[in-house]
């Protein structure tokens, strides 16, 4: 199943949950309050990381159709451009991105082209690795950069994974809850409180059990347990939505790695990414226009295509920046070229704009927080400089 | 922390095997009774043997993507996306999102029935310490349901593949893996075709509009999770040439090529016809041209690979002591490795005589949802049923033979012991007691763990307001949590 989180399924029947009323905050206020949480969140801004495991495509989500390589590098892959109208001189949009097409009319989204982490091999599992710690090596920071930030952050801004685990991007110091739709059945609240009590001697299971009851009464009363995309968005909003919503939040998505058949594929992911914002940005209402939601991927993928439809592990790809906080309207790339001799490696789109940096620009304005440090705290090791002027003033 | 005190009876049963079994007496000798199991050790135990093998899996499959091709041009007459080889193109879409999905049931149905075997095998073994390295092996060499392709094909994989060689030299097992068809399709393999090759030639002769070529899916992740390990020292160049040397190796009767081709269904072959010509180049080694033989070479070579043992012993090191695994056991395990030329018995019989994997003062290993639920399959005895646990896997995040990636599930700590996914635990704990409640939970929380049951546990079992819910408390206690 391509956008859902890799561990859910929809094979389950649907089945009620019937929320704390009277556990919920109640239950978890019994335990020590271990994790960084304050009454009301300090700052009413959001941000919202949808990372996209398995290096999803960026020359077949945001395609230099003015590129005069283009077509003839990509084959079938171009095809899908063929009846789409450029989004400024280069540029064309997939045509399965109609929702985020919009946003980017209304300026609310900004794209990012030929960007990269500072990893250069092409290995999923590293380059998701530096992707979320931060660093600029493999396995060279154990905490993820998220995490980092939210310790940058007021005291008390709350975070949260939309799924069932929490993705390395948000461990670290700071205990981060996780809450996804499950189809099981309700454990009675009795049962709960009776766990509580048992976990009350273990550090770790006591802390985990903490953030459960404290991601369930987030979630409110009325649990949707449809597992698609769309429904994702909606519990994202959920979750990030009200006085005590979370002011960071993760969503992963898989399916990306597109080695066969690519042409169906990435146009079933990308139109399943767009049902996901549509959703979040409904259900975040007028919180929206606080937000910003960065969509990223560990690498881009070759710009030839493959002997079977697909294309293989390659270098930049690109990244969007969505919300009603973005000063979006534009495509930020310092466009390499297509031409054989513009390549990295003579093979993938070369990256000529830091992931990092941007990333740090447009966080460091959209909190308050000074560029500079976010980015030496959260990419230490980055050589680029924040990206000034993404998010509306 | 204070981790749960066990001892080396604890041990054995848990962090080496896949719990106690109700009703069965406890080892003696731990140690004796964990290398004991390699003679005992049955490779295809009657329920396993009872499964369809894999020719008969990817006839089925070849079988529905005729017939889906045929209600696609019943459907539209002038269809012209007709891929060239039809047959593979439904790897394109994943199975959920397939609007054809119901074509394909008689493969999901297939793979419930062999997951649901697994998880009752898994539930009685007497052999529970290999049964352990089986899925270790498996998750190593992981393929995904995730294409349709695999999906009536994982559980063979495991019983074909995996299986047979868990006690023998790594080299056959890579043998066997790398040349599974459910490998070969997972990871595109099948279909790469070499840019010189014969059918390569006519293609362009012919001006084809699609031009054949390679897929380096399989060289790379051959190179990167299956053997060397990530960042020990190949390029991009040695992934290519590997790609160039595997292609001819595919899977008889499948897609267009396939057919043309003739002859029995479903079997692994060397296609010479899409083989690259010419020697390859690969970490420095230059491979002549050899048929089938040339990619073997390369296989065996990365088989005994200094890279390739050192990164086995980290793995195998952190399935059985942390996350971050204690230096001298790898060293020992990347010793045993190289000295007897990858024998598997051995690395397990380090593991065993080891003191690290022993150590109780070390917090423990946080279980998998599958190693959970075996556990508590094992505890409460074998008339449990298989089929909707396999259902709940799901949901308690690990669908057995759906990794979410190539890489396998991951083993560690913090991949699992997250809020969402403890609490899941409970809910379905709660279910399951209801189904249960016949079972006393003081008598099956003492006979689980004699002297190493914490107060709390204890306390939290006798103070239950119903047998039900003693049951639920003992299932999501600490000691059945961890391993």
């Amino acid at each position: 199943m391509p956008i859902l989180p890799a561990n859910l399924t929809i094979d389950m029947p649907l089945a009620r949950r019937h929320m704390l009323a009277a556990l919920g905050l109640g239950g978890a206020a019994l335990l020590a309050p271990r994790l960084a949480f304050a009454a009301a969140a300090e700052t009413d801004r959001r941000f919202l990381f949808i990372i996209q495991r398995g290096a999803a495509d960026g020359l077949s989500t945001l395609a230099p159709v003015g590129d005069s390589a283009f077509e003839r590098t990509r084959g079938v892959l171009a095809e899908d451009f063929s009846g789409t109208a450029k989004i400024d001189g280069m540029f064309a949009l997939h045509p399965a991105l109609s929702g985020i097409g919009q946003l980017y009319a209304a300026k609310q989204a900004l794209f990012v082209h030929a960007t990269a982490s500072p990893y250069r091999d092409r290995s999923h599992f590293d380059a998701q690795n530096v992707l979320e710690t931060g660093g600029t090596l493999p396995f060279q920071l154990k905490d993820g950069w998220m995490n980092r930030l939210l310790g940058l952050m007021p005291g008390g801004t709350r975070a949260m994974a939309v799924g069932p685990t929490v993705p390395p991007a948000l461990r670290g110091r700071i205990e981060v809850p996780s809450y996804g739709n499950s189809a099981l059945p309700d454990a009675n609240d009795e049962l709960l409180a009776r766990v509580s009590q048992l976990y009350a001697a273990d550090p770790q299971l006591h802390g985990l059990w903490d953030g459960a009851m404290q991601a369930r009464a987030m979630a409110g009363t009325e649990i949707d347990r449809t597992q698609n995309p769309a429904a994702l968005g909606r519990l994202a909003a959920k979750l990030m939505s009200g006085p005590d919503g979370a002011r960071v939040a993760m969503v992963e998505t898989s399916g990306w790695d597109t080695h066969f058949g690519q042409k169906q594929r990435i146009a079933n992911q990308l139109r399943q990414l767009d049902a996901m914002i549509g959703a979040l940005k409904d259900g975040l209402g007028a919180a929206w226009d606080k937000t910003v939601v960065l969509v990223a991927t560990e690498f881009g993928r070759t710009v030839a295509i493959n002997g079977t439809g697909g294309t293989d592990h390659g270098t930049a790809s690109m990244a969007m920046l969505l919300g009603g906080a973005v000063n979006g309207g534009r495509v930020l790339a310092d466009w390499p070229g297509l031409a054989p001799g513009a390549l990295y490696e003579g093979r993938d789109l070369k990256p000529t704009l830091s992931l990092d940096a941007m990333i740090a620009g447009a966080l460091g304005s959209h909190f308050s927080l000074d560029p500079a440090r976010l980015l030496t705290s959260a990419f230490p090791g980055s050589a680029g400089k924040p990206v000034d002027g993404l998010i509306r003033s | 922390m204070a981790p749960v005190q066990t001892g080396a009876v604890q041990t054995a049963l848990n962090r080496f095997g896949l719990g106690a079994k109700r009703g069965e007496a406890f080892p003696a000798d731990p140690k004796h009774w964990l290398l004991d199991q390699f003679g005992r050790y049955d490779p295809s135990p009657p329920i396993i043997a009872a499964l369809p093998r894999s020719p008969a899996q990817v006839a089925q499959f070849a079988g529905l993507q005729l017939e889906r091709r045929d209600r696609r041009k019943e459907r539209a007459a002038d269809y012209k996306d007709e891929p060239m080889q039809p047959s593979m193109q439904s790897d394109a879409q994943p199975a959920q999102a397939n609007p054809e999905a119901a074509l394909y049931r008689p493969l999901r149905d297939s793979y419930i029935e062999a997951a649901s075997t697994r998880m009752s095998l898994a539930g009685t073994t007497t052999t529970p310490f290999v049964e352990r390295m089986v899925a270790f092996w498996s998750n190593h060499f992981a393929v995904s349901i995730d294409k349709v392709s695999v999906l009536g094909l994982a559980g063979s994989f495991e019983n074909e593949a995996i299986r047979p060689h868990v006690l023998g030299r790594f080299a056959d097992l890579l043998f066997a893996a790398t040349r599974h068809p459910a490998m070969l399709l997972f990871l595109d393999q099948a279909q790469s075709i070499g840019p010189n090759s014969m059918i390569a030639d006519v293609a362009k002769r012919r001006g084809a509009a699609k031009q054949p070529g390679l897929n380096e899916n399989l060289a790379r992740e051959i190179m990167e999770l299956h053997t060397l390990g990530a960042r020990s020292g190949y390029s991009q160049t040695d992934v290519t040439e590997f790609a160039r040397a595997l292609t001819g190796v595919t899977v008889s009767g499948l897609g267009r090529l396939g057919r043309m081709m003739g002859g029995e269904i479903g079997r692994t072959v060397f296609v010479p016809q899409i083989h690259e010509p010419g020697a390859r180049n690969v970490m420095g080694k230059r491979y002549g041209q050899d048929g089938e033989k040339q990619p073997l070479t390369i296989l065996a070579d990365l088989a005994s690979h200094p890279a390739t043992a050192r990164h086995l012993a980290t793995k195998l090191a952190r399935h059985f002591t942390s996350d971050d695994p204690p230096a001298p056991l790898v060293a020992r395990l990347e010793q045993s490795f190289l000295a007897t030329g990858g024998d598997l018995p051995a690395l397990y019989r380090v593991l065993v005589e080891s003191p690290e994997p022993w150590d109780s003062t070390k917090p423990q290993k946080f279980r998998t949802p599958w190693d959970w639920t075996v556990a508590l399959r094992r505890a409460c005895g074998s008339d449990w049923p298989a089929r909707p646990t396999v259902s709940v896997l799901n949901q308690l995040g690990q669908p057995v033979w759906k990794p979410g990636s190539p890489a396998g599930w991951d083993d560690t700590n913090a991949s699992w012991a997250a809020p969402d996914a403890l609490i899941r635990r409970v809910e379905f704990a709660g279910q399951l007691a209801q189904r249960m409640a016949a079972i006393d939970a003081r008598q099956l929380s003492t006979a689980l763990f004699p002297d190493a049951l914490s107060a709390s546990t204890t306390q939290a079992i006798a103070r239950a307001e119903s047998p039900a819910q003693a049951l639920s408390l003992l299932f999501v206690a600490p000691e059945m949590l961890r391993r």
